[in-house]
């Protein structure tokens, strides 16, 4: 592992090198993507990506929760969550690509 | 909404590229993200979310049919945490 962390910058620097956009517009663009991707989630549409993954919204029910350092019961309230599942194209890459 | 949509709707924002542009930037943006995981790299969106690797131990499975012990090696597995500002959005805030 190279330990290495990607960001918006990255992605947009591949978007300019492969596209040929200028890196203004790359990083617009990337932007552009990452805010209908979430967009979509946030009117609790599911958005599945081929050969990448779904993200999904899941619906917890509201429950007790306890303040771990006090014991104290505190109500969790109802909310929604994103899951992301990845295909099994990309965990078999992920699994491949991180052979000990 | 599927890949082809996502596509679409970026291609309508943006009236000036090429539709076969739009979905290379679309294709490049997620192969990027692959491909850092697979070399064991981290991809860290702010707002919206961190792709990540994290490791499974080995474990002694059971073939559920049969019963049969089987050893599953360890293996990494690609992980998303949701990014505060998204998941504040997911609840209204």
């Amino acid at each position: 592992m190279t330990d290495k962390t990607l960001t918006r910058m990255d992605l947009a620097d591949a978007v300019h090198t492969q596209v040929g956009l200028s890196r203004n517009e790359s990083a617009e663009l990337v932007e552009s993507v990452l805010q209908e991707v979430s967009d979509a989630l946030v009117a609790g549409e599911s958005v599945k990506i081929s050969s990448f993954g779904t993200f999904s919204i899941r619906d917890k029910a509201a429950r007790v929760g306890r303040n771990p350092k006090t014991g104290e019961e505190v109500p969790i309230h109802p909310r929604r969550v994103l899951t992301f599942r990845p295909s099994h194209l990309m965990k078999d890459k992920v699994a491949a690509g991180n052979k000990p | 909404m599927i890949r082809s949509e996502l596509i679409q709707k970026i291609a309508e924002q943006n009236p000036h590229l090429f539709q076969r542009d739009v979905e290379r930037i679309v294709t490049t943006i997620f192969e990027e993200i692959t491909g850092a995981l697979v070399q064991g790299d981290r991809v860290e969106l702010r707002g919206f979310g961190a792709f990540s690797v994290k490791k499974r131990d080995g474990r002694t499975g059971r073939n559920p049919r049969t019963g049969e012990a089987v050893e599953v090696d360890e293996k990494h597995v690609p992980f998303f945490k949701t990014g505060k500002l998204l998941r504040d959005r997911l609840n209204g805030a």
